[in-house]
């Protein structure tokens, strides 16, 4: 059985994902991989890891099973800190109290624009989607790790409509917008780790995962990515992280 | 894009309107059918709860019923409420910062039947822009200074929020225009007949949503006496005063949930997502005929949801007391 075969897709996600956070961040998750993934990192290496949700939890802890059908539930709440009310939690990441955005994406771009509003025209759009939730307001003030699926017309050259911004037209377009804080950070795929080029801020390969090459990584992408100099190769997931990562999610609600 | 119902008002007039209501301290009980007439055809419609949260479903239910029309709806995020408004006809317009049928089950073919087709509007704001919008309401002040929805599509494709250099710094800013509803329909855990009220665990936008409408409906899980209110005053998040209407209506977020009373009841929200998303308009219709239309009240309607859903959703909401 190769690397790959051993755990799906997502299970990936959350795993390479929950590596990025750091040990004392205060982390503003958003539902499904990002969640489980702080909380996965909770559960491993970083027990001062302070979870924010957007429905006003401070401090979530997650329990085992228990995971909530989105972050405007209950279940959030269970073993918290503290409960806000949702602009109060928004009003923190404008402060800057939070060190790191984390969410999932439907679109990116190479500027690491998302777009979860529209697909098409945004007067006549072919399909009209939910929309940014917080998602605008968590990239427009954070810096931002964002988990998602590789595939040709997820990454594509140019959004169709930016819900919520990355560097916005690269260079110091983002600043200039009125953004001087954040911006994207990494991008986390099944694939690779992505960064951002300090100067153009476009998207970048840091490293390699497990078993995929630099070929594979851009014939699924619609832009030409840049390679780090000193591209590395992640390692592959522990039997460590997995176990801890399949406890948390039993029904296999977000890792199928 | 053409700026809306849901343009800010002048401060006389706000202050006109809440000098015209009655804020004593009286019983302010009714039904829900009474509660109904508080809401006009063409009325701005502010909603309580976030996502499948505390969401004022029984009154939803309620105007549907009541054949209300173009009603323009705004909520921090809505989901399936946000279906059954814009499916029955009630209202053609959304006000929101997220649309689908909830995380589990993804996007809402109603709403793209509805919103794509041109027959309603969808106007998307950010999270905090829903906030700031309700918060400046709150505050009688015409607009809040915000740095999110700068520099997105988010911004740009809304002309009514504004792009400002501040005085102070020179740094650029963007202004969330007050939204004061006509109505808000809010849905707690428990108030006393006047309407103070007490909300358990998450709050969302609501207590600012309470204090911009022109006119709140509660409806509330239980009514308890305003002795019970005045031995824990700080539990209180909404006074009687901004309040005009009360119902008492158990499982009135159904099939939603209510924190600490019931977890959403996921079978049914399942059925009605495959009912409607595989046909957004017979399902609909024979979803509103079946479940809204039908029953004779609120209770007919629990009965349809079957009492094994109701107590599983209810053993599930009480466990987040239980350690």
């Amino acid at each position: 059985m190769t690397e790959q075969n051993r755990h799906t897709a997502s299970e990936m996600l959350a795993i390479l994902s929950a590596r990025q956070l750091k040990e004392g961040q205060v982390v503003f998750a958003g539902i499904g991989v990002p969640l489980l993934a702080a909380t996965l990192a909770q559960r491993l290496r970083c027990p001062g890891l302070t979870i924010l949700f957007e429905g006003g939890v401070i401090g979530a802890f997650v329990e085992p099973g228990k995971l909530p059908p989105s972050t405007n539930d209950q279940r959030c709440t269970k073993r918290a800190n503290m409960v806000l009310g949702s602009a109060e939690v928004l009003l923190l990441l404008q402060r800057g109290y939070v060190d790191v955005g984390f969410m999932g994406g439907a679109q990116i771009d190479k500027y690491g624009n998302l777009n979860s509003s529209f697909i098409g025209d945004p007067e006549k759009p072919k399909t009209r989607l939910p929309g940014t939730g917080g998602g605008n307001d968590i990239s427009s003030l954070t810096n931002m790790i964002v988990a998602m699926k590789h595939e040709k017309r997820r990454f594509v050259d140019q959004v169709d409509f930016i819900t919520s911004p990355g560097f916005i037209r690269g260079g110091k377009s983002r600043a200039e917008s009125g953004l001087p804080e954040g911006g994207m950070f990494r991008v986390i795929t099944e694939l690779a780790v992505f960064g951002f080029d300090e100067t153009s801020r476009r998207m970048k390969v840091l490293a390699l995962n497990p078993g995929i090459t630099r070929e594979q990584v851009q014939d699924n992408t619609g832009f030409d990515l840049i390679f780090d100099d000193q591209v590395s190769i992640t390692e592959p997931p522990t039997e460590h992280e997995l176990i801890t990562l399949r406890m948390l999610d039993p029904d296999r609600l977000f890792i199928a | 894009m053409s700026v809306g119902r849901d343009t800010v008002q002048p401060y006389q007039k706000l202050r006109e309107s809440l000098s015209r209501r009655d804020r004593s301290l009286r019983e302010k009980v009714v039904t829900l059918e009474e509660a109904a007439s508080f809401v006009s055809d063409g009325a701005s419609v502010g909603i309580g709860g976030s996502t499948i949260s505390r969401t004022p479903m029984a009154m939803i239910w309620q105007l549907i019923r009541a054949r209300k029309k173009e009603l323009s709806c705004s909520r921090c995020i809505i989901s399936t409420d946000g279906d059954l408004l814009l499916g029955s006809g009630v209202s053609n317009h959304i006000i929101s910062s997220w649309f689908a049928q909830g995380i589990l089950w993804g996007l809402s073919k109603v709403m793209r039947h509805h919103v794509e087709g041109g027959a309603a509007r969808y106007d998307e704001w950010s999270h905090m822009g829903m906030g700031m919008r309700f918060r400046a309401g709150a505050m009688g002040v015409p607009f809040m200074p915000m740095r999110s929805m700068l520099g997105s599509d988010v911004g740009r494709i809304r002309p009514e929020a504004k792009e400002f250099d501040c005085p102070y710094t020179g740094e650029k800013l963007l202004l969330a225009p007050a939204l004061n509803p006509d109505v808000a329909l809010i849905h707690v855990q428990r108030c006393d007949a006047y309407g103070n009220a007490q909300i358990d665990g998450l709050q969302f936008m609501d207590i600012d949503l309470a204090m911009a409408a022109n006119r709140v409906i509660l409806t509330t899980e239980r009514i308890v006496s305003n002795n019970q209110i005045r031995r824990a005053p700080d539990q209180t998040k909404i006074p009687f005063f901004c309040v005009d209407a009360v119902v008492e209506v158990p499982y009135g977020s159904a099939p939603h949930e209510c924190y600490g009373v019931y977890e959403p009841m996921m079978k049914h929200l399942d059925a009605y997502v495959a009912q409607v998303n595989g046909d957004p308009v017979g399902g609909m219709k024979k979803y509103l005929d079946e479940y809204v239309y039908g029953p004779k009240t609120w209770n007919d309607f629990l009965a349809m949801i079957g009492m094994d859903e109701i107590v599983t959703a209810s053993r599930r909401g009480r466990s987040i007391f239980d350690d």
